[in-house]
C-alpha cells in the first residue's frame, strides 16, 4: 500500500488527481511539461493570471503527483512526473542496443569457430 | 548479422530478440558455455569482460567484470535457474558492487535463451524480462503520455456536458 506524505492512502489518489486535472489551466501545465522542463516563472507569464495563482496551480499538480517542482538558482523547474514512462522506454531501448551490440561480437567469435586460425590438420586442443 | 527480429513490449518491460546463425547448435551453445568465448562477446567491445566463475548449470552461478576505458570495474552475476543442455538456459543478470554484494539500484532481468536446430542454422532465442513488473506497470498505468492526454480529454468532454 503506497501512502503519500500526508498519510492518505491510494483511493484519495484519485480524488486528489481528478481535482488537479479538473482544471484547463493546470491540465495545460502537465501538457507543456511533459515535453520539457518549464520554470514556474516562464509558465506564469504563459496564462492572464498572476505568478502566484500559477505557482498555486502548480502546487497542487505537485501534490497530485502530477509534476515535480525543484529549485535551479532562483528558478523553480516543473517537471512532469510522467518522464517515468519515458525512462521505462529508454531502458527498453537500451537494453536493445546491449543485445544488438552482444549479437554482433556474438557472430564474429561463432565465425572464429568456423573458420579455426590453426590448420585443419593441426593438434585438438 | 543474424538478428530476424526484435519485439519490445514497454508495458510488459520485455524484449525478445530472435536470432538465427549458420552454425551448428554445439557450436552456438559453446558460446555461453565456454567462459573464454562468452566473455569475449557479453560486455561491450571498449568494457573487456572477464569472467571470474562460470558454472552453468541449474542452480549454478556465473560471476564477471568489466573494465571501462577508464579503469573503473562493474561487477556482474547471473543466477542459473534451470539449463537444458544444448537447448535453453534460463537466467538471473545483475550487478553488483567490488565485494560481489548485489547492486539493487540497477535492474536485473530474467533472460530465457532456447536453442533451436533448423536445416543447416541454428535458432536462438532471447527473452528478457524486468521483474519489477509491478512497479513498472503502475508507473505506465499513473503515467502514460496518451493515456493521460486521452484522460484529460474525456474530463474535458464531461465537463463541457455540465
Amino acid at each position: 500500500m503506497v501512502v503519500d506524505l500526508e498519510g492518505r492512502a491510494d483511493e484519495n489518489r484519485a480524488d486528489v488527481l481528478f481535482h488537479a486535472l479538473a482544471d484547463a489551466t493546470r491540465r495545460d501545465i502537465v501538457l507543456l511539461a511533459l515535453r520539457e522542463e518549464h520554470s514556474v516563472s516562464d509558465l506564469a507569464r504563459r496564462y492572464p493570471m498572476s505568478f502566484a495563482a500559477v505557482q498555486k496551480h502548480v502546487a497542487i499538480l505537485e501534490r497530485a503527483d502530477l509534476v515535480t517542482k525543484r529549485h535551479h538558482g532562483r528558478e523553480r523547474i516543473v517537471t512532469a512526473r510522467i518522464d517515468s514512462i519515458r525512462d521505462a522506454n529508454r531502458l527498453l531501448d537500451e537494453f536493445e542496443s546491449v543485445w544488438r551490440h552482444r549479437m554482433e561480437q556474438f557472430g564474429v567469435v561463432l565465425s572464429e569457430l568456423d573458420q579455426p586460425a590453426e590448420p585443419p590438420t593441426g593438434a585438438q586442443q | 548479422m543474424t538478428v530476424t527480429e526484435i519485439h519490445k513490449d514497454s508495458t510488459e518491460l520485455r524484449m525478445t530478440v530472435t536470432t538465427e546463425w549458420n552454425a551448428p547448435i554445439e557450436r552456438v551453445w559453446q558460446l555461453w558455455a565456454d567462459p573464454r568465448k562468452l566473455e569475449r562477446w557479453w560486455g561491450p567491445p571498449t568494457y573487456p569482460a572477464i569472467v571470474v566463475d562460470h558454472d552453468l548449470r541449474t542452480g549454478g552461478k556465473v560471476s564477471y567484470f568489466m573494465t571501462s576505458p577508464e579503469g573503473e570495474q562493474f561487477h556482474g552475476w547471473w543466477n542459473v535457474i534451470a539449463v537444458e543442455e544444448l537447448h535453453r538456459i534460463e537466467l538471473e543478470d545483475g550487478f553488483a558492487d567490488t565485494d560481489g554484494n548485489v547492486n539493487e539500484a540497477l535492474p536485473v532481468t530474467l533472460t530465457t535463451v532456447t536453442f533451436a536446430e533448423l536445416p543447416g542454422a541454428t535458432r536462438m532465442l532471447i527473452e528478457s524480462r524486468f521483474p519489477s513488473r509491478e512497479a513498472m506497470d503502475r508507473l505506465i498505468e499513473m503515467g502514460m503520455e496518451e493515456g493521460l492526454a486521452a484522460a484529460m480529454s474525456q474530463i474535458d468532454a464531461v465537463l463541457a456536458g455540465d
